[in-house]
């Protein structure tokens, strides 16, 4: 076998710790070796089409590149060495940058290890075998999670461009947080005067089938073709009868209800529809408070419903959708800020939330968008905004900045002026955080034309006195300690992924980090992509953002699911496992460790043997460490190619301690 | 009933300035079947100058205390009525885990610590968790009814948190629950946690008159009839200072400042002599008395 070993200087990154020419000289010195070289930039077009020249000047059977890692440029070479004619799969990588020239300034040890690493892939290359992908159908459905506004326009996207859409809704309306907010920034237009036509398009379309009050018990397959159980969570209400005509809500004698719509400002009825544009606008009723679920008695709900669309008796009911791909988007919640009992969080109830102060300036708000304080409902004079409670704040555990908090403050200071003219408002800040288009100007009105006063520094406490509130904190630009008397108190409060966020990234397979926010697949090159293949992200599901960025986001969603529709068939990886029939005893421990169920039983001659299902498989070599008699081998890293890499690896410790 | 035994450390104050809440505290843990046994020949915790000096040395004059309480028997904690020896007492176990720390102070130590160290705990703590709310709920006899108190916990009593290890730092609540417990109305009350001044009394007077003036005002401005304490120092800031107070802020408080242990008490039927009632500045005396008119 003739092999060609290319060592990559990557400009200063490898070359300035690596003695690169060194490693190319040895190389050079391997039996199966019959070229080397090194290059500046292996993964540039002159670099490539080096790379090319020599396979095809030297008649190479395949290709060593020494270089980074090979999630960053593996599918690049591999490209490479198809355009020189060869099976990508005769290509191997050593990553000499991540695992060598970026951990240590040891030159000397250094290429030491380099050579080893180049070694052991080309002692790998040399029993590579040619593989060749299987091509499989599409369906060309995709399943939104999450009907906020990115997953809003996530599904419009896609069924714009012709898919057929299933939205799934956790709440009994879609419109997420969005619909919760009373203007927006920078723009203060009405949030959901803009989101309600959208959300009315999602009711519309003839491509999305909507289910609100629903989550996803079970998501099974792959990239192309996904089966996902849906648990519609039972409403008592058939919403295919109810007209969203309200009679029920004015009848039902249960009237003091939890308001989440509200953020539990004020109450609403047992039987309620949550707000006036929400989408589907049906009737459901809250178990927990409704008299009827809990003495048996009343009823009057469905005495009143013209339709008959009460059903006390329903049960939950699973539905299973088949998709090609996933666009997860269920959003953030607002960290538990009673864990700042300094401030009172809970405790007083004029220490209120961001969100909750939203409700209250909210025109379908609790109190019809006039300011009143949640505990004597008398108008605040004084209102003073908290920032960064639960952002940047280590001792709760919450380090990074939610981003969008310094904006919202800034749009309810503008907006307490508007609501009452003779109102004085504080803010007391970190640093104000006001990157995007139009938000510094935004922030200086607050500041200039609506006389916010801002306060840098941290507030160490809140406590009630005479019927008001002392907030007592720092300015740490006057360099005193400040004191102001307020009727009301807002907590500027931070995001977190959504409660049973990792539940879902479970089911989904995806990654998520400590705060309940999903990993993306490369946070500069892959926002939206996961490291599931069909599986996308968008929105605060991914991190804290703001409107603009999580509609783009669901945009992008979108587009990539479009282009990976825009085929009717995928190739599958074949870096698969495959059984041995001879050698397989049918024990089935490959079946029982396969984490993405990809192995069955099959009957051959009389016998019971395993079966991968090669689209299932996902590559992860399980079941080749657990087979017995070594009879399930994953394709491209088989026993004999990785003993092949140890034996190279020994060979040279072994001259080392002879020599 | 199991009696609970502990070492006890009554520490400086419990001599001399806060006497009263020494006897209380021995008469109400004897009544609660907690039997307390004093550590021998305890000396100074460092009290608050100490560990602003060497902190070896301080830990060495808790270590001290720590080795002596060890040989008394059948002890599972020590416990101190005072914050500031709790926090030296807590500061210094803690501290002492780590193995260098532990090799420092024993070379100024006659008798070097060895092995495990008991736990240390305030007396409100064992109350709290040893006893229990239910316990002492079942116990009182004379509930103090009509009497609205303001809890203040004072700055050490819970900080730092991951030392002290009792109740919230920023919201305690054992206070509280011991004054409902004894039928008492709580005054709602915010600056639970604050400084009274400390020892600054002596330094800078006019720190104290402004801190232990807001807790007095805030107390007053809710109702409160009387405020709870479980510190000496801020109950001798409150209580002996209180008329220096109300000169410099012109106020005119006649606020009562009982250690919590006095109270419980009263509750638990003591005669107010027993809990040393007379040693108080400003005098409950006619706070006791319309309540039990």
């Amino acid at each position: 076998m003739k092999i060609g070993v290319f060592i990559c200087h990557c400009g200063s990154n490898i070359a300035g710790t690596v003695d690169v020419a060194k490693v190319a000289e040895m190389a050079k010195s391997l039996p199966e070796v019959a070229f080397a070289s090194d290059t500046m930039y292996a993964c540039s077009e002159p670099g490539q089409e080096g790379i090319i020249g020599a396979i095809k000047e030297m008649g190479l059977d395949g290709a060593v590149v020494a270089s980074c890692t090979p999630r960053m440029h593996g599918p690049t070479f591999m490209r490479t060495v198809a355009r020189a004619g060869l099976n990508p799969y005769m290509f191997e990588m050593a990553n000499i940058r991540e695992h060598v020239s970026w951990i240590g300034k040891d030159k000397e040890a250094n290429t030491a290890k380099a050579l080893d690493l180049v070694r052991m892939a080309v002692a790998k290359l040399a029993r590579n075998k040619p593989l060749f992908a299987k091509s499989f159908a599409i369906n060309k459905r995709v399943l939104v999670l999450g009907g906020g506004v990115a997953g809003i326009q996530a599904a419009l996207d896609c069924a714009d461009g012709g898919l057929e859409v299933v939205l799934v809704e956790k709440t009994t309306t879609i419109g997420g947080k969005m619909a919760k907010l009373d203007k927006t920034f920078p723009t203060v237009d009405c949030s959901c005067c803009i989101l309600g036509p959208k959300m009315v398009d999602v009711a519309q379309h003839p491509n999305i089938t909507l289910y609100a009050s629903a989550e996803v018990d079970e998501v099974n397959g792959y990239v192309g073709n996904f089966q996902v159980k849906v648990r519609k969570k039972p409403t008592y209400v058939d919403w295919k009868l109810c007209t969203g005509c309200g009679a029920c809500l004015e009848k039902c004698p249960s009237k003091k209800s939890p308001d989440l719509f509200n953020e539990l400002v004020g109450t609403t009825t047992a039987i309620n529809i949550p707000f006036p544009q929400a989408i589907p606008k049906k009737a459901s009723i809250d178990a927990g408070s409704c008299i009827k679920f809990k003495t048996g008695k009343c009823g009057i709900c469905a005495k009143v419903c013209p339709v008959k669309a009460i059903n006390y008796e329903m049960e939950p009911e699973i539905v299973t959708e088949e998709v090609g791909a996933v666009i997860a988007a269920t959003g953030y919640d607002l960290m538990d800020w009673t864990v700042y009992e300094q401030y009172g969080g809970g405790r007083y109830k004029d220490v209120i939330t961001s969100l909750q102060y939203e409700r209250l300036l909210s025109a379908s708000g609790p109190t019809g968008g006039h300011i009143k304080r949640p505990s004597d409902g008398k108008e605040p004079k004084t209102v003073v905004f908290i920032q960064c409670v639960g952002s940047r704040d280590k001792s709760v555990g919450r380090p990074y900045c939610s981003g969008f908090c310094c904006m919202y403050t800034a749009k309810q200071a503008i907006l307490t002026k508007d609501h009452i003219p003779d109102s004085e408002s504080y803010v007391f800040y970190m640093d104000i955080r006001a990157p995007g288009k139009m938000y510094d100007e935004f922030t200086r009105r607050a500041m200039e034309e609506y006389g916010a006063k801002y306060v840098r520094g941290r507030v160490s406490m809140v406590y009630p006195s005479g019927g008001r509130y002392v907030v007592r904190g720092v300015d740490t630009l006057a360099g005193t300690q400040v004191e102001v008397e307020a009727d009301l108190v807002v907590l500027a409060v931070g995001a977190e992924g959504a409660t049973g966020a990792a539940h879902l990234a479970e089911k989904l397979r995806i990654s998520y980090d400590a705060y309940g926010f999903y990993m993306e697949s490369h946070p500069k090159l892959k926002p939206v992509e996961t490291n599931t293949a069909g599986v996308y992200v968008a929105g605060c599901v991914q991190g804290p953002k703001d409107i603009p960025t999580s509609v783009a986001q669901g945009s992008a969603a979108a587009a990539k699911v479009l282009a990976l529709f825009s085929k009717d068939q995928l190739q599958s990886d074949p870096q698969v496992s495959s059984v041995d029939l001879k050698r397989c005893v049918g024990c089935m421990k490959c079946a029982m460790t396969c984490p993405f169920g990809a192995i069955k039983e099959q009957e051959v001659r009389g016998e019971i043997k395993a079966q991968v299902i090669e689209t299932m498989c996902q590559g992860c070599g399980l079941c080749t460490a657990t087979c017995p008699q070594g009879a399930i081998q994953l394709q491209h890293f088989t026993d004999n190619q990785i003993l092949a890499e140890v034996n190279a690896l020994l060979a040279s410790e072994l001259e080392e301690t002879q020599g | 009933m199991t009696t609970l035994r502990y070492a006890y450390y009554p520490g400086c104050s419990g001599l001399g300035t806060s006497k009263e809440y020494d006897m209380s505290t021995r008469a109400v843990c004897e009544a609660l079947g907690m039997e307390l046994i004093d550590i021998t020949d305890w000396s100074c915790c460092g009290s608050s100058p100490a560990h602003t000096v060497d902190d070896r040395l301080a830990g060495a004059l808790s270590a001290r205390n720590l080795v002596q309480a060890g040989d008394i028997e059948g002890v599972d904690a020590i416990i101190t009525p005072c914050p500031s020896c709790l926090a030296n007492l807590k500061t210094a176990r803690h501290r002492l885990q780590k193995p260098e720390f532990r090799a420092e102070v024993n070379k100024l130590l006659e008798r070097p610590v060895h092995g495990d160290i008991l736990p240390v705990k305030s007396v409100l703590q064992a109350i709290v968790e040893d006893v229990g709310m239910e316990e002492l709920r079942y116990r009182v006899r004379t509930p103090l009814k009509g009497m609205s108190i303001a809890p203040y916990y004072g700055c050490i009593m819970n900080r730092p948190p991951k030392i002290m290890e009792f109740d919230s730092h920023e919201n305690p609540m054992a206070l509280d629950n011991i004054l409902e417990a004894l039928g008492a109305t709580v005054a709602p009350f915010n600056l639970k946690v604050e400084c009274c001044g400390a020892s600054f009394g002596v330094a800078r007077r006019d720190i104290v008159e402004r801190l232990s003036g807001k807790l007095l005002n805030l107390a007053a401005e809710n109702n409160a009839q009387a405020m709870v304490t479980a510190c000496p120092l801020c109950q001798m800031n409150l209580d002996a200072r209180q008329n220096q107070i109300n000169v410099a802020n012109s106020t005119n408080h006649v606020m009562p400042i009982f250690y919590f242990t006095q109270l419980i008490g009263l509750a638990l039927g003591f005669s107010q002599s027993q809990m040393g009632l007379e040693k108080l500045v400003v005098s409950p005396r006619e706070l006791l008395a319309g309540a039990a008119g």
